[in-house]
């Protein structure tokens, strides 16, 4: 990054790239990913399927699946680097710094446990209740603070409906009061009225709490919402990092403004919905040059054999595009 | 008990193609033996609770409801997939109601229907005869189109499905013909390339088009199209959404477009009904509906939609609770519970659609003219 | 006709890759292998006619391994190399005879329950408790012993009793099968019960069936070296129990004759063994319930080369 991000970033990641190594090749999910938080900002981390957010979430944490390696970056975390840890320090800021509330996570609630001895679990592992039976307290005040009595610990994940189950999954992700809370997809598979629902509590308990917010989504209008910055990947590397604002009103990556141009828009009803003909690359077969190349309209020949890097072309406006180094020369921050 | 069937006249040239009056679906839940000893009332699942729309040649009319608001049961429902409680559906002035039930069974519900998973019973011998020749005329496509492929089945064999499930072509030639052209339909060109793919090989837009083509080989009349792109990455919607509209303009094959995404809705359908627990809440015009809803269920929804304009700041209302299972309805309106201007007839009088504008209803005890 | 071809290549090599691939079924398939290949080839390896009649002395009997006899002989003097070679024909005949039955029993009893379901369902689910309640082998011996011991009896026996493990799975496959989008898309173009179970859910619980039908093969040849240790085996054919019946009944092991009955007894745990790691390779491949995900040990997570390095780069 041609520009440091001023000191009081809680969160800062830099250079992170993360392969996976399966027998159909090596899948670069995610190569130099650059980004900082500061404490009580939210992102929204904005990718289609397999855009790697998720993995580059997960390497954020280092719960990476068997087959996933971290292959270069740092993340600072407090200044402290998190790569550099070894596996008891690690578990120590696990959750407890920084936690996460998983993809389809309110399908991945242990059926036979009740709720309420799930989340006080994860007070009991990270030693901030001797049992499960002290930290009923708290499981309560977690509960109440994400909107569920708390007399409903006792019940068992069947016996909450969808949006209580995600709200659960929210009060495990606070258990231990960490700064930051990556939320991926926290909405998708939820109706409408109850993802407004979540997304006020999640944005309450941002303001309250003073949380920093990763929120991971495929859906950029939710991220207009309730998000500071916004960071948009494709195929595996950020295509455009910068403040809301700008990246709704002068996107200067290709993909960002057709994306924006993707979505349909209810308070202007006469707009036209585009696609982007083709379909994203396989992290495996990624195309020479950018990764965007065979799809973007404005792709000219350098585009097609070398790979753009990641420019600051305005003060926190990062763009992956050569065209943005043709047009503005002097735009560096 | 016949519901004002006070929804919009048809619109567009010619009649309608589809009628649907009163439409019930109930899935009766066991009662198990003691409930059986001690005689207590059966309870079932309402899932769908009296839907009546029209819809006319060439049209496409928008479902739109939250999940277990029975869109996809009254698809199921229409397809002949699932037999009907109670109500009537017409195609093309026939009445098809009763053609896929088996008279002397009665339904065994299953728990998961409360999910919006439909039931499904086997069609009895004769009327699956004429239930087979109707479905020709009346195809559908789903949601998932990871799903909606088998996986050990070329492309070929899965658009030349129907033909043979139907017996309709003579020759391999006439088969590879037809075929060649539904996939050319349906966007996949050159379409020989794609006749010996496996579904795996396939992006998620691919496949959908794939199951578009098995749905037009047999050139059906009406088509029914149950989220089919919810599942797609949100840059290619858009082209699936412009390939069914395409259908329409070119081929004047009507559609039901059923979807809980107000948004995509908004996009490229005529009409829109809105549905809330089983019922159609408010219909009309997709623009009318969207610029100017008169339901509480229908505006407290557009409020709350994310629209991707961060500078916008709206009046969100974000209706408390969720939405109540449908075998305990609320006494009246079934919306009362949730609804931010409820009053006291709310909970005995239970509205049904009356016109608040032309060609615009809405079932509120606060618009129009009420019962 | 051309794409069933297709589709049957497409299977045998879908099989022969998870084979291949991992280390047990390779192991396992090499067994197999080389038992077939000896069950096959038995006229020309084996050096001695184990039906001949042969005249023999009293140093004939139980002889020790020599290079005339690799195995030495038996308590007839007859050579339990030859025995041993042909006995395999045996043990493989009845092994998979009785389990293409069990497999055709087991197949078509999961089907019909798990995709029909209802009352027809649960009376073949409740037949298939019966009959796994049923002890097998006295069951087995009872019966055996009144319709009498030939080959064909036998076959039959093992393989009316073995099904039920096969139908249970195949059970499982096929209720979940018949509730996928695909099915749903069938019936919604209006395609008919049989249709359906022939187009759709018999051609996906097939490689299923298969691998457990292999491991079938295992209890079906364990179940028939039984028998015939029992004394109940074909008394016209020797199978490796059969040999074990004879050398523990006739004195092998006062006279010291270990070779009469490691032979045997090492050759059921080799084609036992063979069909077991072949048939859990290919069933943990083809169950999708079996298969797992590890996460890693942290050792091998972060492997990056240091952030000097990285700025590099």
């Amino acid at each position: 990054m041609a520009a440091q991000a001023p000191e009081a970033s809680l969160l800062e990641v830099r250079h992170l790239s993360t392969n996976f190594v399966s027998d159909e090749g090596v899948f670069r999910a995610v190569e130099d990913l650059s980004f900082h938080l500061k404490k009580g900002e939210s992102m929204g981390l904005v990718g289609e399927s397999g855009c790697g957010k998720t993995t580059a979430m997960l390497s954020l944490l280092r719960l990476l699946p068997a087959a996933g390696r971290i292959v270069a970056g740092e993340v600072l975390l407090e200044g402290r680097d998190l790569m550099e840890l070894d596996e008891a320090e690690m578990r120590a800021v696990r959750w407890r710094s920084m936690s996460m509330i998983f993809q389809g996570a309110m399908n991945a609630l242990n059926p036979v446990r009740p709720v309420g001895d799930q989340i006080g679990e994860a007070l009991v592992v990270h030693d901030l209740a001797p049992s499960l039976k002290a930290a009923t307290p708290r499981v309560t005040e977690l509960l109440e603070m994400v909107g569920i009595p708390g007399s409903r610990q006792s019940q068992f994940p069947h016996q909450y409906s969808g949006g209580m189950r995600q709200r659960a999954m929210i009060a495990m992700a606070l258990a231990c009061s960490p700064q930051i809370v990556i939320a991926d997809e926290p909405t998708t598979a939820l109706d409408v009225m109850i993802q407004a629902q979540i997304l006020e509590l999640l944005e309450r308990l941002q303001r309250e709490l003073g949380l920093a917010v990763i929120l991971v989504t495929h859906d950029l209008s939710v991220v207009a919402e309730l998000c500071h910055r916004v960071l948009v990947m494709y195929g595996g590397v950020l295509a455009e990092y910068s403040d809301v604002d700008s990246i709704f009103n002068e996107p200067l990556h290709p993909y960002t403004r057709r994306l924006l141009e993707a979505f349909p828009d209810l308070s202007r009803l006469e707009g036209k919905l585009v696609s982007i003909p083709g379909h994203p690359p396989r992290l495996n077969k990624l195309p020479p040059g950018c990764r965007f190349a065979p799809r973007c309209p404005e792709a000219f020949e350098r585009c097609r054999v070398e790979q753009p890097g990641v420019r600051q072309v305005r003060p926190g406006h990062w763009v992956t595009c050569h065209l943005m180094e043709e047009s503005a020369p002097n735009a560096h921050g | 008990m016949a519901e004002l069937a006070a929804s919009a006249p048809c619109v567009g040239q010619g009649d309608c193609i589809l009628e649907v009056e009163g439409l019930r679906m109930y899935f009766p839940l066991p009662r198990g033996l003691l409930g059986t000893l001690r005689n207590l009332p059966r309870r079932a699942v309402h899932a769908v609770d009296g839907v009546s729309f029209k819809l006319g040649r060439g049209e496409i009319l928008a479902l739109v409801g939250e999940s277990g608001c029975g869109k996809t049961t009254t698809a199921m429902t229409l397809m002949g997939l699932v037999g009907a409680t109670a109500g009537t559906i017409r195609f093309n002035g026939q009445d098809v109601t009763h053609l896929a039930e088996h008279p002397a069974r009665t339904a065994r519900a299953s728990i998961a229907a409360l999910n919006g998973q439909a039931h499904r019973r086997e069609p009895s011998v004769f009327p699956a005869i004429t239930m087979k020749r109707l479905r020709r005329q009346m195809q559908m496509v789903f949601q998932d189109p990871y799903e909606s492929l088998n996986p050990r089945v070329t492309v070929f064999e899965a658009v030349a499905e129907p033909l043979e499930v139907h017996a309709l072509t003579s020759s391999r030639e006439e088969k590879i013909e037809r075929v060649r052209q539904a996939l050319d339909d349906a966007g996949l060109t050159p379409p020989e390339d794609f006749m010996t793919r496996l579904p795996h090989e396939l992006s998620g837009g691919q496949r959908q088009r794939v199951v578009i083509a098995g749905a037009l080989v047999l050139e059906p009349v009406l088509l029914i199209a149950d989220e089919p792109v919810s599942m797609l990455d949100v840059s290619i919607r858009a082209e699936i959404l412009n390939l069914l509209d395409e259908l329409r303009s070119r081929r004047g094959i009507s559609i039901v477009y059923i979807t809980h995404d107000l948004g995509t809705a908004a996009y490229f359908t005529d009409r829109i009904a809105v549905m809330y627990l089983g019922r159609v809440v408010e219909i009309g015009p997709t623009r009318q509906v969207l610029a100017n809803p008169r339901h509480p269920y229908t505006k407290a929804l557009l409020s709350v939609i994310p629209v991707p304009n961060p500078r916008l700041r709206r009046h969100r209302m974000i209706l408390g609770g969720e939405t109540p299972n449908p075998i305990d309805l609320p006494s009246g309106c079934r919306f009362h519970p949730r609804c931010p201007v409820v009053f006291d007839r709310c909970t005995q009088t239970d509205p049904q659609l009356s016109c608040v504008e032309p060609e615009h209803d809405a079932a509120c005890l606060l618009v129009g003219r009420s019962t | 006709m051309r794409q069933r071809l297709v589709r049957w290549r497409q299977n045998l090599a879908s099989f022969g890759k998870t084979l291949v691939r991992s280390r047990m079924g390779l192991v396992g398939l090499t067994m197999l292998t080389v038992a077939i290949a000896a069950a096959v080839l038995a006229p020309w390896i084996a050096p001695y006619d184990p039906r001949a009649s042969i005249r023999v002395s009293i140093e004939d009997i139980y002889a020790r391994p020599s290079s005339g006899h690799w195995l030495g002989t038996d308590d007839g003097g007859k050579d339990v190399f030859s025995a041993f070679v042909y006995g395999s024909r045996v043990s493989l005949i009845v092994g998979f005879a009785a389990s293409m039955i069990s497999m055709l029993i087991g197949g078509t009893v999961g089907l019909v329950a798990g995709f029909y379901g209802g009352r027809i369902g649960n009376f073949l689910m409740r037949l298939t408790d019966i009959f796994l309640v049923i002890p097998d082998l006295p069951l087995m011996i009872v019966i055996v012993a009144i319709v009498g011991p030939s080959l064909w009896n036998i076959i039959f026996v093992i393989g009316i009793l073995g099904w039920t493990g096969t139908a249970r799975i195949v059970r499982a496959q096929a209720l979940s099968l018949k509730e996928r989008q695909f099915v749903t898309r069938a019936r919604a173009l209006g395609a008919g019960n049989f249709y359906i179970l022939r187009r759709h859910i018999f051609p996906l619980v097939l490689p299923l069936m298969v691998a457990n039908t292999v491991l079938v093969i295992s209890l079906s040849i364990l179940e028939e070296s039984t028998l015939s240790f029992l004394g109940l085996g074909d008394p016209t054919t020797l199978s490796w129990g059969g040999m074990l019946n004879f050398a523990f009944t006739r004195g092998a092991i006062s006279a010291g004759a270990w070779w009469a009955l490691v032979a045997p007894g090492l050759g059921i745990v080799w084609v036992v063994l063979a069909c077991t790691l072949v048939g859990n390779t290919l069933e943990e491949a083809f169950n999708p319930r079996l298969q797992s995900h590890h996460l890693q040990g942290e050792d091998k997570m972060v492997v990056r080369r240091g952030p000097a390095q990285a700025a590099e780069e």
